[in-house]
């Protein structure tokens, strides 16, 4: 498959008055052609981080991209380019969707002037070649008789269709990459589901590679290829769908998927709740950044970090539970099938 | 009937918004709960149910309807019986940023309700921050904190915390762990479920995340627009549901299996909630319900016992094959 | 990616020890970052905006001149000598001296006093009174809130200068108390509405949900709550609003509607002043000079007060 974007040692650090916060440590992964991506984990770990800095989106001089990180989107190096490429490079080949509809659209304008925008900007249309492609893309995103809903402002507009609006402003100008940091959080769930289905939808129709940035693993679970899961800024275990639901490894994972309820479980028994709270990333870290809250601890997890262990193509892991000398231990998946 | 802690009979809230419009956040719900049980209710946003659980503990004045305390009408509470209704009846809130006063410590925000109700010295006031803090799972040396030192969990153990200080006897849970990561959700769930099996509180549970009110509730409502549409005991309800929305909602739940769902069959809702402002007469899932006849455009749909213990509101619903 | 070969080597050395489960720590102390109340907060991010700092040092000199100013110049401020009129700036007269031969110096730090005193009582003044009242109007909310919301909007349309002048009619004075008076009589209006905004957002706010669902009486929500939390917007509030007095003190001792001589306040002293503005501009430029940079120093403390203060931008 054609590779559109890769990331290698991406890090990303915060400068606050109690020093350097390293937010982001050496991520790295890369993204095919019509494939879904999902970055999984707790609020904090950094996988809006990584998202944000794929646009450059972050603002300096509080938070920087260290030199040593590349991303190469297309064959161009995203950290090379001039603010003017910048702007040609965010909705023409990469697009984002935001978590909260309401505060991402401009609250002064018609929505149909803010696809039109991009529009004009981007595919160089004059306004009326414009506005009919606005309406087009509104009819895409399921907007029911888009001619009118064109003139609508933001506020005219319940919080699914305002996430509509923002689809169909990101994918105006048929980019290969959208970015969506999580599109559903603030929606309630049957509108979720409708969200979901239409970003698949479009995913199918138009091939666009999707990052999906999200801690609901219930949505991962349906709509993503592959997944990567974070944990204070690095990747913990990464693989195919599949593989992090019923072959994961690491024990962060596991403590994720047991951590939520299911529905053919037993009602008031205790659920499995991981102690604790992530480490801050304000202090050092050179073991492994789930040491303290993991069951598993070993001497050696708290001295050294764990090496990315290669189980298949898809499928790494870093934990020092893959090493030959650890014990084996009973799994997420041997306690749930007892 | 007077084993109910809470009863509420007919309960309505309206809010007046601009000239002449009301907002009917909550239209004729009636609630029984036993003590010691925990009632899930769950629904989309609008629905009503945090204004549903702040009439219940007199945030709000019911516009009409009545909410019993322990067999006494809340409203015509005056006085020492308010108080005491006060330290009976606890909320928990959904933002853990927002429900702790940025100004205070941790030790001020929990001891403010016990300088209420109890005369106690400032010896027995630290000594009882300790063990609520211990007893929520915080270290002790909290007290002396501020909240924007915590984390979002953290924050809510103390919330916890301030509703356990005056030793209540029925706690609003308002969405307690929407704001909060899955980890930490597991964390809080766990807590208020010892704290229950415990102190023997009663618990109204609201949220939208239905598999965690599944996993702490004894019974569950479901509230569409300001009523309830249908009432059940959980695994009822989970299994069985028969009012149409709470079949969309529950097959909306994006399970964790991924080869689960793809044999599950969704029955995906077309269409949003229409706006609380003013709704139309009838049934009010009308519009977005595929089974709608001319019947329910004209009544409005009234709770019935289908099943023991299993209430629905739908015209359609039991009466035919549909 | 290709492991580099020491790492490898240094991960299969590594002794079988190392790897028995321990399991969670549960007596670990976590290590956590350095407490930091609200005020230091507020006070180290106040010392890192350069332009707020230098202002409140500029402020702090001019008050410690307004304080020792006249006694470290040697003459007393009413002191006339014709024998040294009109002069210019010398080793003598530091700021040189008036068409009465009074020292310059010494007097604009005495005019200093009344236009400091005047500017921080007023906005004092102002504040307490605008405070109390939006407070009052905010909590109880519905009738009370808009009677009283409409006689602040017609306390603000009448135009000050026709209230200075009728209060010195009545009073038949023109001391600093008076133009006190004057000044606040509409002046806490201002603060009075934005207290009221920010006690309405307040009240609201689900940790004041939270004390009325635990029988709180409303009067210690208000001390507890509210007012702790309006507090730092007061403070910036008083900041903005005391050049606004002293300029308003400078511009009616100027009309001559302000203090009378022999006291005199900067406005009082560019007044006389610009008579002589042709031959003796030194003269007016002392008091000009005091005026303006006082404004400017409240001003922009006031503007870095408020972004230190402000909760949501604390990192």
């Amino acid at each position: 498959m054609e590779k559109i974007l890769e990331v290698e040692n991406l890090n990303v650090s915060f400068n606050t008055y109690a020093g350097e916060v390293k937010a982001v440590r050496g991520v790295s992964f890369e993204l095919s052609k019509g494939e879904t991506l999902a970055f999984v984990g707790e609020s904090g770990c950094g996988k809006t981080v990584t998202a944000k800095s794929i646009l450059r989106l972050l603002n300096p001089p509080f938070a920087v991209i260290k030199p040593e990180s590349k991303i190469i989107c297309n064959g161009k190096d995203v950290l090379k380019m001039s603010e003017k490429e910048l702007c040609e490079f965010r909705g023409d080949e990469v697009g984002m969707i935001f978590q909260d509809p309401m505060t991402s659209l401009n609250p002064t304008m018609t929505v149909g002037n803010q696809i039109m925008e991009s529009l004009m900007i981007h595919k160089k249309l004059d306004k009326n070649a414009a506005r009919e492609e606005a309406v087009q893309m509104l009819k895409m995103v399921n907007i029911p008789s888009p001619e009118k809903r064109i003139n609508n402002y933001p506020h005219e507009m319940s919080g699914g269709m305002r996430q509509r609006v923002m689809i169909a402003i990101a994918l105006a100008c048929n980019p290969n990459v959208l970015i969506a940091d999580e599109p559903t959080t603030a929606l309630d769930v049957t509108i979720q589901a409708q969200i979901m289905d239409l970003m698949m939808e479009i995913k199918t129709e138009m091939n666009t590679a999707i990052i999906l940035v999200t801690h609901d693993l219930g949505v991962v679970a349906n709509f993503a290829d592959r997944i990567q899961v974070m944990y204070a800024g690095e990747v913990v275990e990464r693989g195919t769908t599949k593989e992090i639901f019923n072959e994961s490894r690491h024990p962060y994972t596991w403590a994720l998927l047991r951590s939520v309820p299911r529905l053919g479980s037993k009602s008031k028994e205790e659920l499995y709740a991981l102690g604790g709270t992530p480490p801050d990333l304000l202090l050092p870290l050179n073991h492994c950044p789930f040491a303290d809250r993991c069951e598993f601890c070993m001497p050696v997890c708290k001295v050294h970090k764990p090496q990315e262990t290669v189980l298949s193509d898809t499928h790494k892991v870093s934990c020092w539970l893959m090493h030959e000398k650890a014990p084996k231990v009973e799994s997420f998946y041997d306690r749930r099938d007892k | 009937m007077g084993e109910y802690i809470v009863e509420a009979k007919n309960l309505c809230k309206y809010f007046k918004v601009g000239k002449n419009q009301t907002l009917k956040a909550v239209d004729g719900v009636n609630i029984q709960m036993k003590k010691g049980e925990t009632l899930g209710l769950v629904g989309e946003s609008g629905c009503g149910k945090t204004t549903c659980g702040r009439t219940l503990v007199k945030l709000y004045e019911a516009t009409s309807g009545t909410v019993l305390f322990e067999r006494k009408d809340v409203s015509k509470l005056r006085g020492k019986e308010l108080l005491a209704f006060r330290k009976d009846a606890q909320i928990i809130f959904q933002d853990p940023y927002a429900s702790l006063d940025p100004r205070m410590t941790i030790g001020e925000i929990i001891t403010e309700g016990m300088n209420v109700h109890f005369h106690m010295s400032e010896k027995e006031k630290e000594e009882k921050v300790n063990e609520l803090l211990h007893k929520v799972g915080l270290n002790a040396e909290y007290a002396n904190r501020f909240a924007h030192e915590l984390s979002g969990g953290q924050r809510q153990r103390v919330g916890i915390a301030r509703a356990l200080a005056v030793e209540p006897k029925f706690i609003v849970c308002d969405e307690p762990i929407s704001a909060l990561d899955v980890s930490i959700q597991a964390q809080i769930v766990n807590l208020l479920m010892k704290l229950q099996r415990e102190m023997g509180l009663t618990y109204l549970f609201i949220s939208h995340d239905l598999s965690m009110v599944k996993h702490i509730s004894d019974r569950v409502g479901v509230m569409y627009l300001g009523y309830m549409v249908e009432l059940a005991s959980n695994y009822a309800l989970y299994d069985n549901p028969v009012h149409p929305y709470t079949q969309a909602l529950i097959s909306a739940i994006p399970e964790v299996e991924p080869d689960e769902e793809e044999r599950k069959k969704r029955v995906h809702l077309e269409g949003e909630v229409p706006s609380p402002i003013n709704p139309p007469a009838g049934c009010r899932f009308k519009s977005r319900c595929k089974y709608a006849k001319e019947i329910c455009g004209q009544e409005m749909p009234e709770l019935e016992e289908i099943e023991p213990g299993h209430y629905v509101a739908c015209h359609m619903c039991g009466k035919e094959s549909w | 990616m290709l492991v580099n070969h020491d790492v490898t080597e240094m991960m299969e050395n590594i002794p079988d020890e190392m790897f028995k489960i321990v399991g969670i720590d549960k007596d670990a102390e976590t290590p956590t970052r350095p407490r930091i109340g609200y005020w230091k907060d507020a006070w180290r991010r106040l010392r890192e905006n350069k332009v707020a700092f230098a202002a409140l040092i500029i402020l702090l000199v001019l008050i410690f001149f307004i304080i020792f100013g006249p006694a470290i110049s040697g003459y007393e401020f009413e002191q006339i000598d014709a024998n040294a009129i009109n002069q210019g700036p010398s080793a003598k007269h530091w700021f040189g001296t008036d068409d009465l031969g009074r020292d310059l110096f010494a007097r604009v730090w005495q005019a200093g006093r009344v236009s400091i005193i005047i500017g921080i009582l007023g906005a004092v003044i102002a504040s307490v009174v605008g405070s109390i009242y939006g407070g009052i109007a905010a909590y109880f909310g519905g009738m009370v809130d808009d009677i009283m919301m409409r006689i602040v909007e017609v306390l603000l349309s009448i135009p000050y200068l026709i209230i200075v002048i009728l209060i010195s009619v009545i009073t038949d004075s023109k001391s600093l108390g008076t133009m006190l008076v004057a000044l606040t009589l509409t002046g806490w209006c201002g603060i009075a509405r934005l207290v009221r905004g920010q006690m309405l957002q307040l009240k609201s706010q689900e940790y004041v949900l939270a004390a009325n669902a635990l029988g709180v009486t409303p009067i210690k929500i208000i001390l507890k709550h509210m007012i702790p939390n309006t507090i730092g917007m007061i403070i910036v509030a008083i900041t903005f609003d005391i050049p606004g007095y002293i300029f308003s003190e400078a511009f009616l001792s100027y009309v001559g509607l302000g203090i009378q001589p022999p006291s005199t306040s900067w406005g009082a002293l560019a007044s006389a002043a610009q008579q002589n503005f042709m031959f003796y501009p030194s003269q007016l430029l002392f008091p000009a000079l005091m005026i303006a940079l006082t404004m400017l120093s409240f001003t922009l403390l006031g503007d870095g007060l408020r972004d230190a203060l402000d909760p949501k931008l604390r990192k």
